[in-house]
């Protein structure tokens, strides 16, 4: 039991727009070990976004518990939360959300700055490092406006990943980017993913959930399908294959 | 977060929009100006009438006769009860705390000497004479206690005297003549310049008080003040209350009578002529003052207008681990790094002005130490007043909004 990392216990949560409830997830009961990668599938609405809000600490449930790494949230106060995010989770968005005319560098290491345990002392040694490991170490004096969106995506994977968090949350990571782009990010989540991260991302795409080792479908919040993956996608073979496709038809 | 990255992140944001920021920066650094500017001009006033009345001498302590009552009628300042030399001796022998005591006896008239004549003011005094009003002499000698008892007929000239008199020839040792009576100049005048009332103090000659009185002034003579010079400055109400016992007493007043004398010392001189000008910087700083809250509001306007344009990274820093709180003070020390160097720049911006104004044009203007550290006090408190609304809204943004804020 003790590498579980999340634990749900009927996570539940509405919100109220003007007169009428909207039960955006109702009891949701999920387990996620360490290590894991897990893919969340569902259309617009059925409740994955503010399952990712809830599990990233950007937002508190209406019932329900929520344990990551055994401590149940749902009872913490505001500022823990916000230490949780610095500690625990790295965030990759659709739309990178990286801060303009701010240095690749910079924007790496910018969680350090919030992270009050001070266990990082050289901020930039180690914001390096985790640009080293998504494979920019040549882009580091660069500002957003001067990176192709792959590479502004792995910026932000760097960010991530810079406090060196127990868990990476990824919402619809691939979104913004082409097929062999996106492919080469999910070649950077399975190397991660080995090393031994865990992730969780939404995907609205089958293709790209295939690189995942489980995939949770979701619908009208609710989750009615939760399936492991036997033989997942190697990213790796996988670009191989995309990039001879794209020369062909070029 | 520690202060230092935290100046760090306010200040690469303001370096991030350069000329938004000095445009912001502006309207303090005007206020901060205006307000160093308008004190600055009120103290160089009141400081260069301080000089003036300090030239007057030190410590200076002066008596005049008063008004004299017949039967409850006041017949007026200097009708009656001229000053005697009696008094001016009771004073010398028994006063205990004063430097110095002369009379002054008042004459006037064509002076002929050297190359030509003048008309001037004909002073007699007493040997404490340049102590008492913090002179010195030119050249030559001053008179001593035997010539005024002797009624010498020697004389020191002022500057105006010796340029008109003697433009070409040392005056010490010469003759002139004084309402045709013959004087032996001993001594000369260093300069003084203008008196507070803008004549000047040069043209004078000084000769010995009794050679005034016996052999100017004739049936005439008249003492027209009494000054004495208090050995401090915190002794003067002290000297003023002992000139005062010994006047009633030379006078033989009883003690239902009125002082038939008035003693006036520099802080009832100073007091009058500052008033005014203090009362002028006071209007004028708070004019300035009005300026400094305007560029208050302007920088809480770009600020509310910062906050929107940056609600997304607000949202990105909330989701990477800020507090509210270090949002709070992240947008609040902007504001305040702002007003600041608005502050810093301002005070500069003074500097330059006041030296403008002192070597280019006759207004002096004189900062005070205490005026910048306020200058920058208000500028500072100026960024926390107005900067505190924005930044509370900023960190009230709820992280999953502000970053889906297109």
């Amino acid at each position: 039991m003790e590498n579980i990392l999340i634990k749900t216990v009927d996570l539940t949560k509405t919100y109220i727009v003007g007169e009428v409830d909207v039960h955006a997830l109702k009891s949701v009961n999920i387990t996620i070990h360490k290590g894991e990668f897990v893919a969340i599938m569902g259309a617009s609405g059925s409740g994955k976004s503010t399952l990712m809000n809830l599990l990233g600490c950007l937002d508190m449930p209406t019932s329900g518990d929520y344990f990551l790494d055994g401590i149940n949230t749902s009872k913490l106060p505001q500022n823990e939360y916000a230490n949780i995010r610095n500690q625990k989770i790295g965030f990759v968005f659709q739309g990178f959300n990286l801060l303009p005319r701010t240095t690749a560098l910079e924007n790496v290491e910018l969680p350090l700055m919030y992270d009050r345990l001070e266990k990082i002392k050289d901020h930039q040694k180690q914001a390096l490092e985790a640009l080293k490991r998504v494979g920019l170490a040549d882009r580091i004096h660069h500002i957003p406006s001067q990176l192709s969106g792959g590479q502004q995506q792995r910026v932000a994977l760097a960010r991530a990943l810079v406090n060196e968090p127990s868990l990476i949350l990824a919402d619809e990571p691939t979104g913004n980017l082409d097929s062999v782009t996106s492919v080469e990010v999910f070649n950077l989540f399975q190397k991660l993913n080995e090393e031994g991260i865990t992730i969780i991302m939404v995907t609205h795409e089958r293709d790209f959930a295939a690189f995942a080792k489980r995939i949770i479908e979701m619908r009208d919040g609710r989750v009615i399908k939760d399936t492991i993956i036997k033989d997942r996608l190697d990213a790796e073979e996988e670009l191989i294959r995309v990039k001879a496709t794209a020369e062909i038809s070029e | 977060m520690k202060a230092k990255i935290i100046l760090k992140v306010a200040t690469r944001s303001i370096m991030r929009s350069r000329l938004r920021s000095l445009l912001t920066a502006l309207g303090i650094i005007i206020g901060v100006a205006a307000v160093v500017v308008m004190v600055a001009i009120g103290d160089g006033a009141q400081l260069k009438v301080e000089q003036q009345i300090a030239s007057l001498g030190s410590n200076l302590i002066i008596i005049t006769p008063g008004a004299s009552t017949t039967g409850g009628v006041n017949r007026g300042s200097g009708t009656f009860n001229r000053f005697t030399w009696d008094d001016v001796d009771k004073i010398k022998n028994e006063a205990t705390l004063i430097k110095g005591v002369t009379p002054i006896v008042f004459s006037g008239g064509q002076v002929i000497g050297g190359v030509g004549n003048w008309f001037t003011r004909i002073q007699g005094v007493s040997p404490d004479y340049l102590e008492i009003r913090s002179w010195s002499l030119a050249s030559g000698e001053f008179f001593t206690e035997r010539d005024v008892m002797a009624r010498s007929k020697v004389c020191v000239l002022g500057a105006d005297v010796v340029k008109n008199l003697f433009p070409n020839e040392d005056p010490v040792g010469q003759q002139i003549r004084i309402r045709s009576v013959p004087f032996r100049v001993i001594g000369t005048l260093k300069p003084k310049g203008q008196s507070a009332q803008g004549t000047s103090n040069d043209d004078i000659i000084l000769a010995p008080s009794r050679t005034v009185g016996d052999r100017l002034s004739g049936d005439h003579m008249r003492i027209g003040s009494i000054q004495v010079s208090a050995i401090s400055n915190d002794k003067i109400p002290a000297v003023i209350a002992e000139l005062r016992s010994i006047m009633r007493e030379s006078h033989k007043l009883t003690p239902s009578e009125e002082d038939d004398f008035t003693i006036q010392d520099q802080s009832d001189l100073s007091e009058t002529a500052t008033a005014t000008s203090r009362i002028l910087t006071i209007l004028l700083a708070s004019v300035a003052g009005v300026s400094l809250v305007v560029g208050g509001i302007g920088i809480m306007n770009i600020m509310l207008v910062s906050v929107t344009e940056r609600t997304r990274e607000i949202g990105i820093r909330l989701s990477v681990g800020a507090r509210s709180s270090d949002i709070l003070i992240q947008f609040l020390t902007e504001a305040i790094v702002l007003s600041l160097s608005g502050g810093v720049i301002g005070v500069g911006l003074s500097f330059l002005i006041a030296y403008i104004l002192n070597h280019y044009t006759d207004q002096s203007a004189y900062i005070k130490p205490q005026i910048i550290m306020i200058a920058f006090g208000f500028a500072g408190a100026i960024g926390i007043f107005f900067g505190f609304y924005p930044a509370r809204k900023a960190s009230a943004l709820n992280p999953i909004d502000a970053l889906r804020y297109e």
